[in-house]
């Protein structure tokens, strides 16, 4: 009863105050040149009718810095990759102009009516669709990450890398993918007993191909045709790619042309001397397809200016080629201790999840972290422990726990526990 | 439940393959196309085509058309390294190169066929291919100065390092 005259008085005397507030700018209102106040709080949105309609909507002007982060080509203009800046996004859906890139000898500009996927090698009757056909089978929509083999190569290195959450981890990016199931169209050329290996083959510039096992590619491959509700973006291989829900990015052959059903792993090139994985003891794992259970706290990192002791919203996404993600747990003190993020959801498989916990930081420079453990058990390792298992500079599926040392001085750092 | 919906149950679950439910859109492929396409070489070496090529004719082909981006000698800059490094697999810096590192012969052909050279992928005759493989793995003695490779003596090629990787897949999958 008390708390509730307080709130009344202080309304009262809030009230007043406005109302003195307005008796001044009533008073004494400047005037412009055609005898409208200066400023009366009315803007010029208020005033103007705005712009019209357009075919398809694009961001704010003012949001022209949310981009991909696009690193200096390689041997050709091409070659190379683009981040997606997940430290200027929110959720977990990635916007599809904002999806990560990695290509290995540009983006093709490909003819729907005129591109074919080949289904051939042992097989009872060889087939080809074209996307007219592919778009007439029943479709299924499912939201999983993309991540790339080598994201977070970063954190390989020996001193830490001094780049945003995109920069370091950016080859990852999350999307609605809607097209059509693969096994039944492998039953449809009727795949021969001998057939345990899948060739899938990309129609541009590189003809990137990888092997697949059969059983796997039959019960989890989709054909993608759309993401986040329109059709794939070229960068994505439109106008088909071979999706395999959760495993690294370059086995999901963009721009699909051609899948040879083989008695076993073809040995190409990027799952031989590349994606490939070299241990301490100088032999390297390979077929090593799931991408391993990861997050990173994206809100506050690397580069960001934090504004002095007060509140704050931890907030990151985790996710696991394994399944789900069970669990985020997040430490504020070095690792000293963890506490468990809320993780609002949608919590889903092979999917972004994205996980929050609020902080009261103190302005003393410490060291944020996050650890995610999928349901299958698997949990985030620490850096140094993933390291030990390599030679330096290995890159690939780095998933080790990123550090951001947040400092007295408003900085946000990489670091290295 | 209904009786109807009962038995619509039991048909659906006892014959999923109902022909209504599983269209047949793809048309018989085109063997043109798929021949035309089908350039993947395994690593036993089913798919290499006619032809050969010899180290002699490999070092004119690499030299006009490879070392602007690899280097003399396959030594890498501004694109990857492709000789060199045997046996640093296990030291402390590994160098990782065609020579060094690559399980088969046959990758290598396959993979200069289909993307070499960056600027005009598939441009290469199967023959410049041979003769390119042969070139490359002569630099470190993997095969001999007088080398000529074809579609019988490449997958005999045994690489350095053959033996240096873990199948994580049949390691770690249920079957």
């Amino acid at each position: 009863m008390k708390k509730n005259m307080s709130l009344q008085t202080s309304r009262r005397t809030l009230l007043q105050a406005g109302l003195a507030g307005l008796g001044v700018a009533a008073a004494a209102p400047a005037q412009t040149a055609n005898g409208q106040p200066a400023d009366d709080y009315i803007t010029p949105a208020m005033r103007t009718p705005g712009r019209p309609f357009t075919a398809y909507g694009m961001p704010a002007s003012y949001e022209a810095g949310v981009k991909r982060i696009v690193t200096p080509p390689g041997i050709s203009p091409g070659t190379g990759v683009s981040r997606t800046p997940l430290e200027m996004l929110e959720g977990i859906i990635t916007p599809s102009g904002l999806h990560y890139e990695r290509h290995h000898n540009g983006v093709p500009d490909i003819d729907p009516a005129a591109h074919r996927l080949a289904i051939h090698g042992l097989v009872k009757t060889p087939l080809e669709f074209s996307m007219d056909a592919l778009m007439r089978y029943p479709r299924i929509s499912r939201m999983h990450f993309m991540e790339c083999g080598g994201n977070s190569g970063a954190n390989s290195g020996p001193t830490p890398s001094q780049q945003t959450a995109g920069g370091i981890h950016g080859l990852l990016s999350c999307s609605e993918w809607t097209g059509v199931a693969l096994g039944p169209l492998l039953d449809e050329a009727g795949v021969m007993p001998t057939g345990t290996w899948l060739l899938a083959e990309s129609g541009d510039a590189a003809g990137l191909s990888r092997s697949v096992p059969l059983a796997e590619a039959h019960a989890q491959g989709i054909l993608a045709l759309f993401q986040n509700g329109e059709r794939l973006r070229p960068e994505q291989g439109y106008p088909v790619r071979l999706l395999m829900p959760g495993w690294e990015g370059n086995l999901n052959i963009k721009w699909l042309h051609r899948l040879k059903v083989t008695t076993g792993p073809m040995m190409t090139k990027d799952e031989t001397s590349k994606y490939t994985q070299l241990q301490a003891d100088g032999r390297a794992r390979q077929f090593n397809f799931l991408m391993p259970v990861k997050s990173v706290i994206t809100r506050p990192s690397g580069g960001m200016t934090m504004q002095g002791a007060g509140y704050y919203e931890i907030s990151g996404v985790a996710w696991s080629g394994h399944g789900a993600i069970a669990k985020v747990e997040v430490s504020r003190d070095s690792g000293a201790t963890w506490v468990a993020a809320e993780m609002p959801g949608p919590v889903l498989p092979k999917c972004l999840t994205r996980f929050r916990l609020p902080w009261d930081w103190d302005g003393k420079t410490t060291v944020l972290m996050s650890r995610a453990t999928d349901d299958a058990g698997n949990v985030q390792p620490v850096r140094s422990v993933w390291i030990a298992q390599f030679k330096p500079g290995q890159g690939y599926q780095n998933n080790s726990i990123q550090s951001w040392q947040v400092g007295a001085d408003n900085s946000v750092k990489n670091t290295y526990v | 439940m209904s009786r109807f919906a009962l038995i619509a149950f039991f048909c659906v679950a006892a014959s999923p393959a109902f022909a209504a439910d599983v269209p047949h859109f793809g048309a018989p492929a085109d063997p043109a196309r798929v021949k035309a396409w089908d350039i993947s070489i395994a690593p036993d070496g089913a798919g290499l085509p006619p032809g050969k090529g010899s180290v002699a004719e490999g070092a004119q082909v690499y030299a006009a058309k490879c070392q602007s981006c690899h280097g003399p000698n396959g030594e890498g800059k501004p694109a990857d390294r492709l000789t060199g490094g045997i046996g640093s697999l296990t030291s402390a810096q590994p160098v990782k190169t065609v020579a060094s590192y690559w399980p088969y012969a046959t990758t290598l052909f396959d993979y200069i066929r289909r993307a070499m050279p960056v600027t005009a992928p598939r441009s290469l005759t199967d023959a410049e291919t041979y003769s390119l493989v042969a070139y490359i793995l002569s630099v470190d003695g993997i095969v001999k100065k007088n080398a000529v490779l074809d579609a019988k003596s490449l997958p005999k090629i045994k690489m350095p390092n053959r033996d240096g990787f873990i199948d994580m897949f049949n390691k770690t999958a249920p079957r």
